[in-house]
């Protein structure tokens, strides 16, 4: 019996695309901007918050659009809640920059523009991370955080079901 | 090595038969070169001479015994002491006594058992070699001739294709398929990545060829992975009813056939490794067992079809046509 001397290299048979799935918008849109930092308060009391948009069309998220405000320590509280109950490792914030707080600072410290917009850039990074991960996806922790007005800290950690 | 120089030394040398005939092949030793030795399949006798030459002329040469070897043994890197031979052949060339002048002796090993490939891995060797040795009382001299071995295969009756749906929940779901799942080591893979459902952001897929040495047993097994290969499949993100081939030609890898449990000594695997790699890096994995077997180089005309090949040479020679058509059946 001959043996085959060239290997025979044709595709395998597969199923036609449909073409609504070919050029339809695809099912992994997930988008969040963090942006517009506003600085509230007076004298020692300021703090700095900034808007965290959020567009997609994944089926876990309840709100296919979501706009809320956040500052540093929202951030922070989300990290901890992640490091604990979910199995990811949880990408680094940007730092908490403790020596700008110190007084005696020529510039204005955690208020100066460019910092602001170093940290702006580390946490947009930090939460684009977390939310295309497919095990923090369904943290009830992380949905409050994206969507809900305020964060309830004496919230019921758990898992989201779709 | 003899402190005194009126002492008598020789020299010892092996040389096979078919040296000038007999192909060679390349094998990596242990720090990494490459050489060439004979090349030998089960079964083969290996047949030479062992050359005894004399250092300085006139005077005797006392020994212990002549001998010739072929061993076979596996050796573990971190249990050097301890080889585990498998094969060990030995033929006794001279007794003992004296040579006054050089000599030469013949030996064959007929229709010689080997049973395993030859293999030098990261943490075990299985070698063969010859070990031609003159015994002395104080230090023996003694000269060895690796060989290689290489086992062969024929297209095994079975070979079902590797056709898998995996995925994580609700995130990403694909159906992998290869066309075999024994490959020899000059095949070409062939298969596709269907996307049933993807929803995080893919960047690019990648097929790595993954070699897994296991060597021990029990409590002190050691697996040593190497990637031997990383070949990209698909570069951007595919979206639901996506198919994308592959097709992977094995001849450009440096591979071994898959030898399991050898000897009980030590394994050597392979597996496909399926990687999605997404926008932030992270790696999503499926990793399948392939089996490799060598397959011959010659295909080998049965002698009824070589004596009608030569026959037809002589022309209008019905007789040899009819040979040759007997023949051809006959290989069917």
């Amino acid at each position: 019996m001959s043996e085959a001397t060239v290997a025979d290299t044709r595709r395998l048979n597969s199923k036609p695309q449909d073409l609504t799935d070919a050029y339809g918008p695809p099912s992994n849109f997930l988008e969040i901007d963090v942006f517009d930092p506003q600085t509230i308060g007076v004298g020692r009391n300021r703090f700095t918050t900034y808007e965290v948009r959020m567009k997609t069309n994944l089926p876990i998220f309840k709100l296919k659009e979501s706009c809320v405000r956040r500052r540093y320590s929202d951030f922070e509280w989300l990290k901890n809640e992640l490091e604990r109950d979910s199995k990811i490792v949880v990408p680094p914030l940007p730092g908490k920059a403790l020596k700008r707080q110190l007084p005696f600072r020529g510039d204005e410290g955690i208020f100066e523009e460019s910092f602001i917009e170093e940290r702006r850039s580390g946490l947009e990074q930090f939460i684009n991370r977390i939310a295309g991960h497919p095990l923090a996806q369904n943290e009830r922790c992380l949905h409050m955080f994206l969507q809900d007005e305020s964060i309830d800290r004496n919230y019921i950690p758990g898992k989201v079901r779709q | 090595m003899s402190f005194f120089s009126f002492g008598q030394t020789a020299e010892i040398d092996v040389v096979l038969n078919d040296a000038e005939t007999r192909k060679k092949a390349e094998h990596k030793t242990e720090d990494g070169k490459k050489d060439k030795y004979f090349l030998f399949y089960d079964g083969e006798t290996v047949s030479g001479k062992v050359n005894v030459t004399l250092k300085n002329p006139g005077k005797r040469l006392e020994h212990q015994g002549i001998k010739v070897e072929f061993i076979g043994q596996i050796e573990l890197y971190y249990d050097r002491g301890n080889h585990h031979e498998f094969v060990s052949l030995v033929k006794d060339l001279a007794r003992p006594g004296e040579m006054a002048q050089s000599q030469t002796f013949d030996f064959e090993f007929t229709h010689v058992e080997k049973p395993y490939e030859s293999y030098t891995g990261q943490n075990v060797k299985l070698r063969y070699f010859l070990r031609a040795t003159i015994s002395r009382r104080l230090n023996d001299v003694c000269k060895e001739m690796d060989i290689v071995v290489h086992t062969l295969s024929t297209y095994p009756e079975l070979n079902t294709s590797i056709k898998m749906e995996v995925g994580i929940e609700d995130c990403l779901h694909i159906e992998f398929e290869y066309n075999k799942s024994k490959y020899h080591l000059k095949d070409v893979i062939v298969g596709k990545i269907y996307f049933l459902l993807v929803r995080i952001k893919i960047k690019h897929m990648e097929i790595d060829i993954i070699k897994r040495e296991t060597t021990g047993t029990g409590p002190n097994v050691y697996h040593e992975n190497d990637t031997i290969a990383k070949y990209e499949i698909m570069d951007g993100a595919p979206v639901r009813g996506e198919s994308i081939p592959i097709r992977l030609f094995l001849a450009g890898y440096e591979m071994t056939p898959t030898m399991r449990d050898v000897n009980k000594k030590f394994s050597v695997r392979y597996y496909l490794n399926l990687v999605l790699i997404d926008e932030e890096e992270r790696r999503y994995f499926k990793q399948q067992e392939i089996t490799l077997w060598r397959k011959g180089d010659i295909v080998r005309k049965s002698m009824s079809h070589q004596a009608a090949i030569a026959s037809q040479r002589f022309e209008g020679s019905a007789s040899a046509e009819k040979a040759l058509s007997q023949a051809k059946e006959d290989d069917n």
